[in-house]
Order: structure tokens, then sequence, then C-alpha cells
């Protein structure tokens, strides 16, 4: 393992009042990596040989952690695979990226969730956690190997049925109850499915109704969160709600926090920046599910990120085969791309309008992530002896968004066109570059 | 493009710029005259009818029809009108427009002398169309051709059988029908634009 | 004119106008022993039907028939669609004939939209899913104007499940284009959501009371009832048939208030009919009715359409 000289990149590291070990926050300083370690910080005189990363003007953050990335190995290498995604991941700024189980098979067994984590591990670009299924199959009825899951090589510790909610209130709650052991959480994606059935594809609004597309109301997520929250209260066990799309949704898990119930919360880049008023051109790019919502509802969102009712960024990055997506709205492919963009198009809502501090940014992008899923390695201060999950970033930098400049094999990309301030230079992965600018490094 | 000219809508500007080259006297005379030749021609009214072909057509076809019933003495001669629009063979040189409607006076065509009328026969193109539209209506015995002004520049062997003025033009030059009921101003025909003679 | 005809918005007051103009011409034509115009000779019209509508896809073809154009009729059912090939390649194979114009007929909304970018072709939905079905409504305006002349200022109520109804979305914009006030009635739950935003236009209210609508000031000059699908009566959107009809019904005491208050009112229907469900029998077969008139005004206005978007300078090659 290569030794890695960081030099005078701006830091910004979630550091406890006053702690000597860590480098202030806000501050330039120079970071010395051995063997994928943080071993000095502040002025380094190089050592003969050392690997140097001029970071002048840039900033040195903690890895992102994506809670919620659908990676499609196994079973739908045609639209993205664990090396795909890992670099795409990796061009993101991420260094850790929770897989979703709704793979095939399935992620509902430990030998299904240890294959994963193998794979990730050798093509090595960004540590892949496997997200168990809460139920076998996927299927809502009957507990997946949840114990096993989490005791296995994988340490699985996020639970989720994604893109299917667990319906049946008596099955989450033992879910909930007997993850208790091993602290582990489900994430849930919030949808009553007699409210927002299969076909329900577009926010249920002015929109739907002009358009005559069946309505995917904001009611149907919000009954689940607030049914959810009552179970995680019951059963004093963590649940944690998936890509909350809903200003109402908000509400209840800030009634909940405020109660000391332990819910945490995600929101994607998606619900926090595209409106409803997309889908009117009835491109399937733009459908999503949660669907995408008003104004009102993306601003409440904004804010609950803000204020740290929501706790964390994910980017429910949902690669899919052109011919998915090129159906008739309705029967298209629900999901959109998101690794890739994730960091320039919060960094340029949030941090750019003052909305949110750098070290807000770190906290939902990594540390929070990093907390919820059980992640030791990630999302943690950059003193020595701390593990080298960093990124660096260029504040000032605007990036467009070019749908065909992708490490992922689908281009599903709702930003294609776009611009926003503030890039991903370099993701550093265990002291080893694992991308710059973009390109993925092999070691 | 072609016909352009010979059809402005209702309502167009008449050019200050160009002169007059008939008459409302005129051009009544002229009616009259090929109201003769074609009672002349036909031996009397029997089996007559008048077809106008819009815009302008139509109100000659009609003026026509009152002299030679005035003149033959005999009861109304049968007119109508004969839209070609969808026969036309340079529909895709310029924008649609709504068709005018074709009607056929109840006794119908079958075994009748038709008489086309039109304002202006100019590429002879619209009597092509014209031609096309009637044989899908039915089967006259003779199909003639009654037109006000002859400008010739023919692009088919297309003659009139009855032409109230042949008018020598160049291609650049517009010749304009006013008529009163049409276009509410008084009977006219104007030449206008191209080069100063 | 447009190239594609995707939504009754696509069309213009003028636009509308002059298909209507032409229809009137067309109409001759179906009455005359020749029904043939050479306008579109050489022209190719591909009616592709991914759902069932004999009467649709009937009067499309005869309508591109009637005007010389070669039309074929392709129904996805049984084709490779069923097998899941997207519907980008289904439409693009056919494009690759080179053909001059798409009537599409989709169960989904926002097909005939998606298609219209991927395709060289006219593309002319003939009713896409619970969106739109532009040349219904212009059929439907036909037969008004045919009747009660210009449409300005006139009242045209429309009642019965507007959620799934796209002949009303389509209803709605081209009454509107022409001048018409509109005022459509239903139970809420058979309300599209966020129709209380269109109310804001000037002219359009919403009702859930049809008797109300009927006595109110505003006089109906025509009532257009919807029909109710088979599969919507199962308790999901209303409790049952008998209750439908009681609240929505065009019934014969309703008909009676109607004529009472306007003699000259127009009964109409979109076909196919639930008799004794949304209309009785005595509202269908009343001389009021021009139920059967919609259904020959149909061929008339398509062949209309047809020529404005195939015929002119700019339509595709």
């Amino acid at each position: 393992m290569s030794d890695l000289l960081i030099t005078g990149a701006v830091v910004w590291n979630d550091r406890e009042a006053g702690d000597p070990r860590e480098p202030r926050p806000g501050e330039p300083a120079d970071l010395l990596i051995q063997d994928g370690v943080v071993t000095q910080f502040g002025r380094v005189d190089a050592p003969a040989g050392v690997r140097r990363l001029d970071a002048d003007g840039l900033s040195l953050l903690p890895g992102f952690v994506d809670l919620h990335t659908h990676l499609r190995e196994p079973g739908r290498e045609d639209a993205e695979t664990i090396a795909s995604g890992s670099a795409a991941a990796a061009a993101g700024g991420f260094t850790a990226v929770l897989a979703m189980a709704n793979t095939s098979p399935v992620t509902d067994t430990a030998e299904a969730a240890e294959l994963l984590y193998d794979r990730g591990r050798t093509v090595g670009l960004v540590d892949v956690i496997p997200v168990g299924a809460v139920t076998k199959g996927l299927g809502g009825e009957e507990l997946a190997e949840l114990g096993l899951m989490a005791r296995s090589r994988a340490r699985v510790r996020l639970f989720s049925d994604d893109g299917l909610c667990v319906q049946d209130a008596r099955v989450m709650r033992r879910a909930l109850e007997y993850l208790k052991p091993f602290d582990g959480v489900i994430s849930q994606h919030a949808q009553d499915a007699s409210l927002a059935g299969a076909g329900a594809c577009c926010h249920e609004g002015e929109i739907s109704g002009r358009l005559g597309l069946p309505g995917w109301p904001g009611v149907a997520e919000s009954v689940i969160v607030a049914r959810d929250v009552h179970l995680a209260r019951h059963t004093d066990s963590r649940v944690h709600i998936a890509h909350v799309s809903s200003a109402e949704s908000v509400e209840i898990i800030r009634w909940a926090k405020d109660r000391g119930i332990k819910v945490t919360a995600e929101v994607t880049p998606h619900h926090l920046a595209l409106g409803t008023e997309l889908v009117a051109s009835y491109d399937p790019t733009f459908k999503v599910n949660p669907p995408l919502r008003p104004s009102e509802d993306q601003e409440a969102l904004r804010n609950a990120l803000a204020d740290g009712t929501i706790d964390a960024v994910a980017t429910d990055h949902a690669p899919h085969a052109r011919h998915d997506k090129e159906h008739a709205f309705e029967a298209a492919a629900f999901g959109m791309l998101g690794l890739e963009t994730a960091f320039s198009v919060v960094h340029h809502l949030m941090v750019t309008t003052g909305r949110m501090t750098m070290i807000d940014l770190t906290r939902r992008m990594s540390r929070n992530p990093a907390r919820i899923a059980g992640l030791g390695g990630h999302g943690r201060g950059m003193g020595v002896g701390r593990p080298a999950n960093l990124v660096l970033v260029d504040p000032q930098r605007v990036v467009t968004v070019d749908r065909a400049a992708s490490n992922s094999l689908s281009r599903n990309n709702p930003w294609h066109g776009m611009s926003f301030k503030g890039a991903v230079h370099a993701t550093i992965l265990r002291g080893e570059v694992t991308a710059i600018d973009g390109k993925v490094q092999h070691p | 493009m072609a016909h352009a000219d010979s059809k402005p809508p209702a309502g167009h500007p008449i050019d200050p710029a160009g002169r007059t080259v008939l008459s409302g006297n005129e051009i009544g005379r002229c009616l009259r005259r090929i109201a003769h030749e074609i009672l002349e021609h036909n031996k009397g009214a029997d089996d007559l009818v008048l077809l106008g072909i819009p815009s302008r057509g139509v109100e000659l076809a009609q003026r026509l029809a009152v002299i030679l019933s005035e003149v033959e003495g005999c009861g109304p001669i049968p007119v109508g009108a004969l839209d070609i629009t969808m026969h036309r063979d340079d529909l895709r040189s310029q924008p649609t427009r709504a068709p005018m409607r074709t009607l056929i006076p109840e006794c119908g065509i079958d075994d009748k002398v038709v008489v086309l009328v039109d304002d202006v026969l100019y590429s002879g193109r619209s009597i092509r169309a014209a031609l096309d539209a009637l044989v899908d209506l039915g089967r006259p015995k003779a199909v003639r051709l009654a037109v006000l002004i002859d400008r010739g520049h023919r692009e088919l062997p297309i003659r009139a059988d009855h032409v109230g003025k042949n008018l020598p033009t160049s291609h650049s030059e517009k010749v304009q029908v006013r008529l009163a009921g049409f276009d509410g101003v008084p009977d006219v025909v104007r030449i206008a634009g191209g080069d100063e003679r | 004119m447009t190239k594609h005809l995707i939504s009754s918005a696509d069309l213009t007051r003028a636009d509308v106008e002059a298909i209507l103009d032409t229809a009137a011409s067309m109409h001759d034509v179906q009455r005359r022993e020749v029904k043939k115009l050479p306008t579109l000779r050489g022209r190719t019209i591909i009616n592709f039907f991914f759902e069932d509508s004999t009467r649709t896809r009937s009067s499309f073809e005869i309508a591109g028939k009637w005007m010389s154009a070669d039309t074929i009729n392709l129904s996805a059912k049984g084709s490779s669609t069923s097998k899941g090939e997207s519907l980008r390649d289904s439409v693009q194979t056919i494009n690759a004939m080179a053909v001059d114009a798409l009537v599409i007929r989709h169960n989904q909304s926002g097909a005939c939209q998606q298609v219209a970018g991927w395709v060289n072709a006219s593309v002319i939905n003939a009713g896409d899913g619970t969106h739109e079905h532009p040349t219904q409504a212009l059929l439907d305006a036909y037969t008004l104007r045919s009747r009660i002349g210009e449409l300005d200022g006139k009242h045209v109520v429309i009642v019965g499940d507007l959620t799934h109804s796209r002949v009303f979305r389509s209803n709605v914009i081209t009454l509107m284009t022409l001048g018409a006030r509109v005022t459509v009635v239903a139970p809420p739950t058979l309300m599209p959501s966020g129709i209380g935003s269109w109310s804001a236009t000037d002219g359009f209210a919403t009702s859930w009371d049809f008797d109300e609508v009927l006595s109110g000031e505003d006089r109906p000059d025509a009532v257009m009832m919807l029909r109710v699908q088979r599969e919507r009566m199962s308790g999901g959107y209303f409790p049952t048939p008998r209750e439908y009809t009681v609240g929505y019904g065009l019934t014969r005491p309703r008909l009676a208030t109607l004529l009472q208050r306007n003699p000259d009112v127009l009964v109409m229907h979109p076909g196919p009919m639930n008799r004794g469900l949304e209309i009785s029998a005595d509202a269908a077969d009343a001389p009021s009715s021009v139920i059967l008139d919609q259904v020959s005004s149909g061929l008339a206005v398509r062949m209309a359409v047809l020529y404005h978007l195939l015929a002119g300078e700019g339509s595709a090659a």
C-alpha cells in the first residue's frame, strides 16, 4: 500500500469541540496517509517517495456514504454491475454504498450478502455493504434470515424491502423487534399499496389530473411513516425512512424525533431539486418512486435537511437499461441515476445558497449515513489513526452534466444538461485514490 | 403559387399602382356575350348546368345563369359550385386551407352540358383539377369552359370555349378580379406589378 | 397547422375552425356515389392500435382510403409488443418504412407524445390512456356546431367519469378554444385530482350536483354524458350503479327539466352507451339526441384532420 500526502486542502472534518487530535475544520492542512490511515496532519514534510496530491483551493471531506444504491448485480448486469456501480460511486466521491436487496436473486440470505460483499471487495473502488431484505424474496410475509445476515462476513445492519414497502404492520413490528439484539435498522420505502398501487407513477395533483396518469399521493407515504414511527416507539427499535418525498412525512418525522423516537430519514438529491412539472413531457427519465413532488414539498425537504430533521442524503441510484425506460410512461421502469451527481446537486442547492455549511453537508452525506448503517470505518474524523476514507472536492468548479460521460452502464440521467457549482475531484478509499475527476484509478 | 393571384381572399386590397383593364360595365358586356355564345353553341338552354369554381367563379356562374334565363326567356338555369381544393396538384407548396362547399344542382350533372366558370384562366391547372373533380360527381354529356379573363401562359393542353377578354400578361403581373357580391367593392379587373409598359 | 395532433391544445381556434369547415365539405363527399378524393394519393398512413377499438380504427381507415392514402392497420395485440418490445422499438420499426402518418391508439397516457419524439411521421392521437382523444372532441364540436351554430358563449355540460375520460379532457380544451363555457359534473371520486385549479380559467366550472346544474341560471345548450366503465362499478368509486343513476344519470325526469328550460338542448354521448345507467333510453332516443350524428361526423372530421396535417406545406414527406 502506497503512502499519500494531501497538501493544502481546506479540511472539513467533524471535530468534536476542540479535540486537539483532529485538524481544525475550515483551515488548510496537509494530511499524511500511511497504510490506509492518517498518520500526520498540519504542516507535513513529505517523506521520500510519497505520492503527493496537491489540493490547494480544494476542500477535503470524509468520504460519502450512500444509504441507498441499486447495483443491479446479480440479475440485471446489462443495467449495472458491482464494478460499474462502484466506479460511478467512486467518481461521485463515495467510499461506501449500501446495495439494495432487490436483485435477482434477492439478498435475503447470508450467502447472498457475502457474495455481494466479496465482489465489492474484489472490485475495490468502494465498500459495497449489502442491504438485507426484511422478508423472504421481498414477499412481505415471512422474515428473511436477518440474524444470519447480521452475523455474516458482510455484517448486514440495514434491512429493506426497498421498492416494496413492508405493508403488513405485524410483519413490520416483528422485524423491528427481532433486529434489536444486533442494532439493526429497517429502511422503509413508505408506500401504502392501497393508496398508491402498482400503476401509480406521478405525484397526485393537478399535473397527474391533466396528464391522465395514475396518481401517487403524498398521503400514501405519510400514513406509512406515521405507522412506522409508532411501531418504532412501541418496539423501541430503529426505523429509517427511505427517500422522504412529502412535507407531511417531514412533519411526522419531526414530531417523532421531538419525542425521542428512534427514527432517521434520508432524502434524495432529485426530490430536493426536481419538481413534478418535469413529468408533463411524459419523459420516463423523470419517472421515479416515490414521484417528483411539487415545490411546496421540495421546500419542506430542503428545510428538513438543513435543520437535521432529515439526517442524510441518499441517492437511490437506480440504473435502467435504455429499453426498460422506452415504454409508455406508466409501463416504463422507475428510477434515475444519482451517484455521480449527488455532491454537485446538494452543494449547489444547499451550500452555495447558504442553507447549509460544508460541515452540515459532510454530516448529511458521510457521518450520519455511516452511523445509521453502523459503518465504523466511514464518516469519521481525520485525526491520527483514522481510516483514510476521504473525498477532495472543488467548491468553485462548475460542472455541466453529460449523460454520455458516466461510469454507470445506464443513461437514465435526469440531470443531463444541467450545471451545478461544486465538483468531486478525487476520492480516497483507505489511502488509495479510487477516482480523479470522474476517472476511475485502478490500483 | 400559380393560382394565388387569381383567387385572393375576400377583402384583399387592390394594388393602387395597377391599371384597370375591365370596368364594371365592360364585365357586364363580357358576360352577356359569353351567355349568347353559350346559347348559340348549345342551341338553346336545354341540359345546361353552370358550375362556378370558387371563389369568384361561383358569382360569375350565378350572374351568367341569370343572363341566360333572361335571354332565353326560360326558367332558372341550374347553377352550382365545384370546389377543386382536394384535387389540386400544388397542395404541398402552401399551407392547407379549408375547401369551399361543392354544390351540385338537384338535377345532377349526368348527361348534362356542364359549363365550368372561372374568373381567370392561367396555367390551366385549376381546370385540370376541376375536370378530375367532375369525374367523381357524374358523367356529363359535355363539359365547356367559360372564363372572364384568359391571361395566357398555359402549362397544360387546355383552352377555354368562351372568353370574356384575352389579356396578354407577364408572369410577374397580377390580375385582380373584384366582384361586388364576393368582394363588396364595385366590379373591376385590374392588372398590377411586373414591368412598366 | 401543427405537424402532430397529440393534444387538443395543439390546435388554435383558427385550426379548429379550418378543420370543422373542411369537415363540412367532407361530409358532402360521404353522400356521393364516388366517395374518393385524390388528395393524399401516394401517402401511407398506419393505424397502429395498441388497444382494441373497432369504431375509431375503421373510421380512420375509411377516412384515409377516401382521401386516397394507403392505410394499413396494425394491431399491437399479438405483435412483438406483447413479448416485451419497447414502445420505441415498435414504432421505429414502422417509422423505418417511410410512412407519412402514424395514427396511434394506446392504453397508456402520453404514449403518442413519446412516439412523436421518436419518428419522422406525423403522429395523430386516436386516444391515449386516460389522457386525450382530440379527434373525438373535434367531431363533438362539429356535431354541436352543425346543430346550434357557433359555440361562442354556448354552455356545455359534461357528466360522468371524468378521472378516466380522455374524451372529457379533449372536449374541455376544444370547446373552450371555440369560446364555449363548460361545466363538468361528477361525484368527487370521479373528479381528476387538481381539477379545482382548472376552475380558475374563465368559463369552466365543476359541480357535484347534476340537478343544480340543470336548474341553474346558466341553462345548458348541450349535455354530454360519459360512459361509465364496468370496471369502475365494483364499489371503488361509487356504491352501486343504481345510486350512480340517481345522482348522475340523464334520466327521463332530468331530460324533461332540460327540455322545459331549453327545447333546443342537445344530448350527446361518445358511446358505447350503458343504457339505463348513465343515460336513459328516453334520453338516448329523444329528438334532442345527436348521438348518431356524432358517429357519422367522425369520418368527415378525420378526413379533414388528415387533409390539414398531411396535405399542405411542410407535411411529413
